[in-house]
């Protein structure tokens, strides 16, 4: 039996190694980059499109419509920041996040690879967790992508310099530039309840195509519920319903009654999300 | 780090085989039964061959044994552990090759072996690529490792799927279907590698719906035909449970069959100038003699060894190509 018969323990440190492995693997895939090349573009278009529409008047005016800060982004490009995010939070980002997640078991299932990690052993416990740590790496990644790009196209298009909150109190550059990375942090974490659910979904089935199709179409349904009126009993449990709170972080003091709530949604989300993909994946037959 | 957990699954159990199953079975939903009540021993050091036509339940048991489904009744042991509770002690041991290679297209073939090793808790990261050049290097794919391996031919998809049961020593190597998609000279290099991969001491499972490939490189066998275990034992064994055939090759063939007939030969068959019967229990230098002296010209005189073939045919009364 000869070596076959050598002691081989696991360090805890080693079973870190599927997980970088993971983060390799996703990054790699020419989907994932994709994902992110459409969500750098959106602040660029955006910038763009503002600093057309502002070019020949004067400068001020503040018109009225569009997403929150966007009226200010012509006097700080730091705005642009904070005005991609609340562009990108509702269907962007959520989307991106919901084919990553979705993909996330289904499709190895589909590929066939499922059967070979689960018989390494990778075991699928330690699977599911990496799996879900990675989709929540992709969150923050896509998050400051956004913010990055938002932020070198608005230095590029716009002034920068001091700026206003939304309570009308001036803070320096530097304070709203450590405002813009805290928001960004808040924005990945407002989307690790779809990130669960799109795990969960993933568990369901053998097909990455209709795995990711379910969670964008959960998404979708969600925001539509979410703008209906007379379901106003349900709203505060839809993942989205506080998603837009991280505004507040832009007043002085922060208020922080929606951002807890948010995130307090999140977390029961990912738990309960997170515990169904358990119990269902534990389980299951792999006969992909 | 580094320190020895003591994780051996070699327990009290091994004695009795490297694989023991006892009343598997698996109904899937539906109510289609897959598995019925399988009793299979595969003796330590053997090659195993496990054979059946497509559909009869192999890779079914196959998956039971790798814990990928669970059993609807009964108990699955591998190396003396139960499965699929103890997956975690007893997979990092064995390695496997089940219903063809999966790998990620994107992903070279190097590092397709890279991410397999790493789902391994229990594989050193430091030997990682080492051991990664040694396996590709035993299957012949060095000079492929970096093309992506969505540009492989489906022999080398085999070669690499292959590669990745052979990252770390194993005690037990499961081969489901190994040769699918080789050429000849693919065959002959798989066939060289089990025996090797033996003669060290790795008990290998093979399963396959082609007979001659388990008659040559088989110590043990078992037939399965719609979800039962029809037959196992030593390959040896189970051929000599189908008797021979006397062959005769003469331009004679009316009267050497008349002949062979009052010699006591059953079941006489001619074929043009062949006859063939059931070897009669007496000295067959007498009912050559008894040709000879009736006049029929002999070509050729002899007993046919029986096949494995002929062992299948005689155990389900039925051809191995049919579908289950």
């Amino acid at each position: 039996m000869s070596r076959a018969e050598a002691v081989r323990g696991a360090s805890p440190l080693w079973t870190l190694g599927l997980f970088r492995n993971e983060l390799l693997t996703t990054f790699r895939r020419w989907r994932t980059l994709a994902l992110l090349g459409v969500l750098a573009a959106v602040p660029v278009l955006v910038g763009v499109a503002v600093r057309i529409e502002t070019g020949d008047g004067p400068s001020g005016g503040g018109g009225g419509g569009g997403p929150a800060f966007i009226s200010q982004i012509t006097n700080n490009g730091l705005f642009l920041v904070f005005t991609a995010l609340a562009a990108t939070l509702p269907f962007f980002l959520p989307m991106a996040i919901g084919v990553i997640a979705g993909d996330a078991l289904a499709g190895e299932a589909n590929a066939g690879t499922l059967r070979y990690l689960l018989v390494a052993p990778a075991g699928r416990t330690r699977l599911l967790l990496t799996k879900y740590a990675t989709v929540m790496v992709f969150c923050l990644v896509a998050t400051l992508v956004v913010a990055v790009s938002a932020l070198i196209t608005g230095a590029l298009l716009f002034p920068l310099g001091d700026l206003t909150t939304l309570s009308g109190t001036r803070i320096g550059f530097a304070e709203g530039l450590g405002r813009a990375l805290l928001i960004a942090l808040v924005v990945a974490a407002s989307l690790t309840g779809v990130a669960a659910l799109g795990l969960f979904v993933s568990t369901l089935t053998h097909s990455g195509i209709a795995a990711m199709a379910t969670t964008v179409g959960l998404l979708i349904t969600v925001q539509i519920l979410d703008q209906i009126p007379q379901l106003h009993a349900l709203h505060p449990y839809l993942f989205s319903h506080h998603w837009l709170s991280f505004a507040d972080l832009m007043r002085e003091p922060v208020h922080w009654d929606d951002l807890t709530k948010n995130l307090g949604l999140q977390a029961l989300y990912a738990a309960v999300f997170g515990s169904a993909a358990w119990a269902r994946f534990t389980t299951k037959d792999i006969n992909a | 780090m580094g320190e020895a957990s003591a994780r051996e699954p070699d327990g009290a159990h091994t004695g009795d085989g490297v694989i023991v199953t006892r009343a598997l079975t698996k109904r899937y939903r539906g109510g289609q039964l897959a598995v019925d009540g399988l009793h299979l021993t595969v003796p330590e050091g053997s090659v195993f061959g496990f054979l059946g036509p497509n559909g009869s339940g192999k890779t079914t048991t196959i998956r039971m044994l790798m814990g990928l489904i669970e059993p609807t009744s009964g108990t699955a042991r591998v190396l003396g552990r139960p499965m699929p509770r103890s997956a975690r002690a007893v997979l990092p041991h064995v390695g496997a090759l089940i219903e063809g290679p999966a790998l990620y297209g994107f992903l070279s073939g190097r590092d397709n072996l890279l991410r397999y090793d790493a789902a391994d808790p229990a594989a050193d990261p430091r030997t990682r690529r080492v051991r990664v050049a040694a396996a590709l290097d035993r299957v012949g794919l060095t000079a492929a490792a970096g093309k992506k391996t969505k540009a492989y031919s489906l022999g080398m998809k085999q070669r690499l799927g292959l590669a990745a049961a052979l990252l770390q020593p194993r005690r037990l190597l499961v081969l489901d279907e190994p040769t699918n998609g080789l050429d000849p000279q693919g065959i002959r290099e798989i066939r060289t590698l089990v025996r090797e991969l033996a003669s060290e001491g790795t008990t290998v499972f093979l399963s396959s719906h082609l007979l001659d490939e388990i008659e040559q490189v088989c110590t043990h066998a078992a037939v399965m035909a719609q979800g039962r275990l029809v037959v196992q034992g030593p390959v040896a064994d189970l051929a000599a449970g189908a008797r021979g055939r006397l062959a005769v090759t003469t331009p004679d063939p009316a009267d050497a069959a008349r002949v062979l007939k009052e010699q006591g030969v059953a079941d006489v068959v001619v074929a043009e100038d062949r006859v063939t019967g059931e070897a009669p229990g007496r000295d067959l230098a007498e009912v050559n003699a008894a040709l000879v002296n009736a006049g029929v010209r002999v070509r050729g005189f002899g007993v046919e060894r029986a096949s494995l073939e002929d062992a299948f045919v005689a155990l389900t009364g039925e051809g191995f190509d049919v579908a289950g």
